[in-house]
């Protein structure tokens, strides 16, 4: 196994001695099947304890270390560090996000707008127990399977220029939840998810430049759930208005 | 205190290779726009009989014109590609488990775009 030799250039901020965030660059050799959270793991084992950021599974499952890496949001456990090879790899908190301390975003913004759309199964009445489970088919599941794989990394919040410019827009992530649930044959929230969904915050402060798609590390392609559920309000809409119950 | 990084309202959309052709596509509905006023302005001059009708198509010859005329047509066609190339992911649609190909929903676009030129086309008496 091969060594590879990169220079890490990480934003550093520290809320009680900073007034601004500043870069400070490492010296790391690495194994040429590293990724980059690996070289972010030695800086912090070796070179400076200080250093702050989120990782867990290291297996592209949990969603905690998304971050800029030069300028592009990505998993850090997902890119290797070979891409990176004898140059300088930018590493940076996910972007449009207040940063809490060094690669460590402050996400209450976006829990809010998850809880908001109500991520859940909803039932106008449940059924009793006894009666069994709620039945789907394989193409029910299919219609939206897609949209169960967010992980919830924000990579998308930070590709996202409508975020960027309006932080009120409720955002790729949470709608496209908003869209799986409306989409799921056991739900009965449509109505319920409506006032959020189709606010001017909602799927049409979106303007489809897709780039939360092109960076999801998980294939969920949150343009088009947002697409799609422009469509599906405006038939709502229309709904509404020839009396046919609407949303 | 958290940091929050400034965003420039101004130059975003420098910020990223994506963003600056997010925004040209965006663009290209000011040419549509653009367009359509005109056509609404020949509909109009026809309303107006012969003459008013002439005097319009005099004025779409002017060198000015032309040039609008040939850019709104380069930039339209752009902002149907555009548009159209989405098209699988705004309307999926699904047979049984399986959702059609994109290429299909895209070509049905591109098949009735050709069709209703066809026709708009025959009924001006192209053909």
């Amino acid at each position: 196994m091969s060594e590879i030799q990169i220079e890490l250039e990480i934003l550093r901020y520290d809320p009680e001695k900073d007034r601004e965030p500043h870069f400070e660059t490492y010296a790391v050799t690495c194994q040429d099947d590293w990724m980059v959270l690996d070289a972010i793991n030695y800086v912090k084992d070796h070179l400076d304890t200080t250093l702050s950021y989120r990782w867990s599974c290291h297996m592209a499952v949990c969603g905690s270390c998304g971050m800029m890496i030069d300028g592009e949001p990505k998993l850090a456990c997902k890119a290797p560090v070979s891409n990176y090879a004898n140059q300088k790899a930018r590493i940076e908190p996910l972007a449009n996000f207040p940063i809490e301390r060094d690669l460590v975003v402050v996400m209450d913004d976006f829990m809010d707008k998850l809880k908001r759309v109500k991520p859940f199964v909803i039932r106008k009445e449940e059924k009793p127990i006894e009666e069994g489970e709620y039945r789907q088919s394989p193409a029910e599941l299919k219609k939206y399977k897609q949209f169960t794989l967010c992980i919830n990394c924000l990579c998308c919040y930070a590709a996202c220029p409508q975020y960027a410019l309006i932080p009120e827009f409720i955002g790729p992530a949470a709608l496209t939840m908003a869209h799986r649930y409306n989409q799921d044959s056991r739900d009965q929230g449509l109505a319920e998810r409506h006032d959020e969904v189709a606010a001017p915050v909602g799927a049409w402060d979106c303007s489809f430049a897709g780039e939360c798609s092109e960076v999801c590390p998980k294939h969920v392609d949150p343009a088009a759930a947002l697409q799609q559920l422009k469509i599906a309000t405006t038939v709502q809409w229309y709904k509404g208005l020839i009396g046919m119950g609407g949303k | 205190m958290a940091y929050v990084r400034p965003v420039s309202k101004t130059s975003w959309y420098l910020a990223r290779r994506s963003y600056t052709v997010h925004m040209l596509q965006e663009l290209t509905s000011i040419f549509v726009g653009m367009f359509a006023l005109i056509l609404l302005w020949g509909i109009s001059a026809v309303a107006g009989g012969p003459d008013t009708y002439q005097a319009f198509l005099d004025s779409l010859r002017s060198p000015v014109m032309v040039v609008i005329l040939w850019v709104s047509t380069v930039v339209m066609f752009y902002h149907a590609v555009a548009w159209f190339s989405v098209t699988p992911k705004a309307m999926p649609i699904q047979r049984g488990e399986e959702f059609v190909p994109a290429g299909i929903i895209a070509g049905a676009h591109y098949a009735a775009w050709f069709v209703v030129s066809l026709l708009v086309l025959l009924l001006a008496g192209v053909f």
